[in-house]
């Protein structure tokens, strides 16, 4: 079967639509290759002084740096708790299921604002303000519902009779899971950890609040510099933050394709036998 | 085999998220709501200054700011993405994917970096404004960006994936063949869509509404940097008596005032969805 026809009226719509959705992304990234002062659109020529301005300046390569080390702790804290969660999920006979799951999700509901005072009050008597570890700590908290969503989906494409199968032969439980569920998983728990990292590294409310003067995040630097200017630096900066995004969307897509292929190679396998 | 399952109750698997979120995100918030209004003094105290504050003239404007701006903003995301999701709904191959990356990308796009491409685009001799002039369209640059207006143009831009997602999922549960059905028995295209298509996608439209509203009262990123002076939204009103007043009371009252709201949509969101839809996955 094909897809309906649609009216003429309405496929105009939707390539307006989409322009209008793209259209700002896309111009950040022309921007950002420009060559002047002012966000002059077009940039009469190209260059990569912005770029250079960038990672040339020591300011911005620290931020850089704590991003990272940011993202990355919320990455790892957040994937192997929503992991084993999502498993919980899924296979255990968890009680009020649905209420529980939807207290997990509350840190996406509730206004990032309000959750970013109360951790700043919280850490500022402990010394806590400016301190990587923490602050990664407290995006997890935020990345958590993103694994959870995206790992409840994979573990349910996870044939439950694989594992009965192992307990069965004799495997204990944790070689039941290092050996069969998190092979099984791994393109979906692949995807939650990028989606984890990239929920973290965009990040401006919490880091805001907790980055202090020490570790200012690379939104907290753009928010600091778009309160002074519109400097052009800063459409460098998004770009490259766009680029994160595009990489993590293009990892995720194939990841997908092999999500799938596996699954009807597996098919293949059974009908074969 | 018995029903019950290998994994156990699942207590202990799930307890460290369960903890991390309880000792790193609920306890701060009580701890500092707790905190904050005991140094009002007993609770007739922390009552009438809860009262004043909220009836302070500066919360009083802002939260109708927040009811109206989140309002429009969950109107227009709403007629805008429609059309955009029952195209995705109808279509597939090239067209299908071309449409469902044109509202991915900007989804997951840090909101500082979507505010930044649109603070660019609607300066005062931003790209829109250079356009409409040499279009001859205008002859002095509109104001857009720090006016209400921007506020409503950035807002929608960055909550409009929530909805199309939201929208499309409905609308693909949606049984093609109850339209065959109503066109084989002679309704109008048009007819049937008011009968039978609307009606059944009204269950994506109530839900998707419900989430951007929610997302849209706490906004704070977009207002505080395209609005203008007068457009002073909730959650900017609760960062500026931090940030600036260092009046933590007034910050507890007015958070507890937008979590409640915030938590009571919520309950209605969660009456009527399944949560694990929420991020479109």
């Amino acid at each position: 079967m094909t897809g309906e026809r649609v009216p003429r009226s309405l496929a105009v719509y939707v390539t307006a639509a989409c322009l209008v959705l793209i259209v700002p992304i896309g111009i950040v990234i022309v921007l950002a290759f420009g060559d002047q002062g002012t966000l002059r659109f077009p940039p009469p020529s190209f260059s990569l002084r912005w770029m250079q301005a960038f990672f040339g300046d020591p300011r911005w390569q620290k931020a850089l740096v704590s991003s990272l080390a940011i993202a990355s702790i919320a990455t790892v804290v957040a994937t192997t708790l929503g992991f084993f969660a999502a498993y919980a999920f899924v296979r255990a006979d968890l009680r009020a299921k649905k209420l529980l799951l939807s207290f997990m999700l509350l840190p996406v509901i509730i206004p990032h604002v309000i959750a970013a005072i109360a951790m700043y009050f919280v850490s500022t008597p402990f010394k806590l303000v400016g301190n990587v570890v923490w602050i990664g700590i407290c995006h997890a908290t935020i990345a958590l519902p993103i694994v959870l969503l995206i790992l409840l989906s994979t573990l349910q494409g996870v044939d439950v009779n694989l594992e009965r199968a192992a307990l069965s032969l004799g495997a204990s439980r944790w070689r039941m899971f290092t050996r069969v569920v998190v092979p099984l998983a791994l393109p979906g728990i692949v995807s939650s950890a990028l989606f984890a990292f990239l929920a973290s590294f965009d990040e401006l409310i919490i880091a805001l609040f907790l980055a202090g003067v020490r570790s200012e995040t690379l939104p907290v630097r753009i928010w600091n510099s778009l309160h002074l200017q519109v400097e052009p630096v800063i459409a460098a900066v998004s770009a490259f933050l766009i680029a994160v995004t595009g990489a993590i969307l293009l990892i995720d897509a194939a990841l997908r394709q092999w999500r799938q292929s596996s699954a009807t190679r597996r098919i293949d396998v059974a009908d074969a036998a | 085999m018995t029903n019950r399952s290998h994994a156990g109750n699942g207590t202990a698997l799930i307890m460290p998220a369960v903890l991390l979120l309880a000792f790193v995100f609920v306890a701060p918030l009580v701890w500092f709501f707790v905190q904050a209004l005991a140094k009002k003094g007993g609770p007739v105290e922390i009552a009438t200054y809860a009262l004043d504050v909220v009836t302070s003239k500066a919360v009083v404007t802002a939260l109708g700011t927040t009811f109206w701006i989140s309002l429009l903003v969950t109107l227009v995301v709403l007629v805008v993405s429609y059309p955009l999701a029952y195209f995705m709904a109808k279509s597939r191959g090239v067209a299908f994917t071309a449409v469902l990356f044109c509202v991915i990308v900007p989804y997951f796009t840090s909101i500082i970096v979507r505010t930044y491409s649109w603070m660019v685009l609607l300066g005062r001799n931003g790209i829109v404004n250079q356009t409409l002039q040499a279009l001859g369209l205008i002859d002095e640059p509109l104001a857009l960006l720090y006016t209400k207006t921007g506020v409503v143009i950035g807002m929608v831009y960055v909550l409009l994936p929530y909805m199309v997602l939201t929208l499309y999922a409905a609308m693909k549960a949606i049984d093609p063949s109850l339209m065959r059905a109503a066109r084989g028995m002679g309704a109008s295209a048009a007819y049937a869509f008011r009968r039978i298509y609307f009606p059944l996608s009204m269950h994506g439209v109530v839900s998707g509404s419900l989430i951007v509203f929610i997302l849209a009262i706490g906004f704070f990123i977009t207002p505080a940097l395209m609005g203008g002076p007068s457009d002073v939204m909730l959650a900017m009103l609760i960062e500026r008596s931090v940030e600036i007043m260092f009046d933590w009371s007034g910050a507890a009252v007015m958070s507890l005032l937008l979590l409640t709201a915030t938590l009571v949509l919520y309950s209605v969101y969660y009456r009527i969805t399944d949560v694990r839809r929420m991020m479109g996955t």
